[in-house]
């Protein structure tokens, strides 16, 4: 297969047709929690942008050069990612308070609720154990697919939150069921949601 | 007398004044997920039921020692070496289930239930009082994914299979509608899950 055309596939299919949100259903908190508003929404799927790709690379380093030569990371990569994560997310969050107290103030509140993201972790455990990725591209990424995926997956994320903000936002005034108001509706609009990204299924045989 | 109040209390509320699905809103990614099959509910509720309970006993036996500072790696450190357990055991003993529950099992540790009983509850309690919230918060949402777990694979598949033996089958007359078993029939069982629930409590407070 050629090399442009594999990193594509592997971008669309973590972006589209393996959506992380509505096609398999990983973190699905902050998708009910914190898209009730477009500007917040934004800001998460930024935030999770950042520290996703980040703790993809350290993940797919530490695997690669310190669990899997060691053989140790068969029953210790469940701690070592989640370490990872937790100490990026703490680092990146200082890091940003002295070099830029703006972007602070914009990602603030976001950073810390990601260490407990889903969707970090299963990034990270992808981008070294692609055997759970149901995509028939490349086996053992290689650290640029890693991270093509990476940015894959956390586009997909953003694509979806900001959507379902916009269309959270008209509910508002929108005359909804008494029972269904609130999260029932939400859950409603996340069946029709991903409905139609089922459309972008065996799109281009992946 | 009145301990045993208390543990029952503390035990019964996980089921349906607390329910970590229905009310609390926690840890709906991986329910929703694998409730496709009564089965993977079954597996997924014991797994998490385990992790929950040996966590919460844990965190609340060394609460006294542990620094308040780092609590958060201390309690995740603590939640992944179970959850390493649970992961590895499947994967020696029932090969097929992991590969069915996948990334869903080292995904217990960020299931939010798990954080969030261990520092809103486990942290502050009496091992014991821990014990009995971690057993009525698994009970709690394994009943949850069998309950989902039933309804779609009735409505998707018009059967149930459980170990290898099928349960009943409905299937000749009735045509059994994929999207049950699919995505969005996820987000729709529990959908109408929710909006019952809802009605319930209306219902109630109205009288």
């Amino acid at each position: 297969m050629n090399e442009a055309y594999r990193y594509f596939l592997i971008f669309l299919g973590a972006l589209l047709i393996y959506n992380i949100l509505l096609i398999r259903f990983i973190a699905l908190c902050p998708l009910i929690g914190v898209s009730t508003q477009v500007e917040t929404s934004i800001g998460m799927a930024m935030s999770v942008l950042f520290v996703m790709t980040m703790s993809t690379t350290a993940s797919w380093l530490a695997w690669n050069y310190i669990l899997k030569p060691l053989h140790i990371g068969e029953f210790l990569y469940i701690p070592v990612f989640i370490l990872i994560i937790a100490s990026l997310v703490q680092f990146t969050e200082m890091f940003i308070k002295k070099a830029s107290p703006p972007l602070y103030r914009a990602m603030g509140i976001y950073l810390p609720l990601i260490t407990t993201n889903c969707a970090v972790l299963a990034a990270a455990t992808e981008a070294v154990k692609p055997g759970f990725l149901k995509l028939n591209v490349a086996y053992n990424f290689s650290l640029p697919e890693a991270l093509v995926y990476t940015i894959g997956v956390a586009l997909g994320f953003g694509l979806v939150l900001i959507l379902f903000a916009c269309i959270r936002e008209r509910l508002e005034t929108s005359p909804v069921p008494h029972a269904f108001k609130g999260a029932p509706i939400a859950f409603i609009i996340a069946a029709l949601l991903s409905l139609a990204f089922m459309g972008f299924a065996n799109l281009l045989g992946v | 007398m009145e301990e045993e109040t208390t543990f029952w209390h503390e035990f019964s509320k996980g089921f349906i004044l607390e329910n970590p699905l229905m009310v609390l809103m926690v840890g709906l990614c991986s329910s929703l997920a694998i409730s496709n099959r009564l089965e993977n509910g079954i597996f997924m509720g014991v797994s998490a039921t385990f992790v929950l309970v040996f966590s919460n006993v844990i965190i609340s036996a060394i609460r006294k020692w542990t620094p308040d500072q780092i609590r958060i790696p201390i309690f995740i450190v603590v939640i992944a070496s179970f959850v390493t357990i649970v992961d590895l055991s499947l994967k020696a003993y029932f090969p097929p289930v992991y590969e069915r529950l996948g990334v869903w099992i080292p995904l217990i540790v960020v299931n939010c239930i798990i954080l969030a009983r261990a520092e809103g509850y486990a942290y502050t309690s009496t091992v014991k009082n821990a014990l009995a919230d971690g057993l009525g918060m698994g009970a709690g949402y394994t009943c949850v994914l069998l309950i989902m777990g039933f309804i779609r694979e009735t409505l998707g598949t018009g059967k149930i299979v459980l170990f290898d033996k099928t349960l009943f089958n409905i299937a000749p007359p009735y045509n059994p509608p994929a999207i049950f078993i699919l995505f969005p029939g996820a987000f729709l069982t529990f959908a109408c899950l929710m909006a019952l629930l809802n009605r319930y409590k209306m219902r109630k407070t109205d009288e």
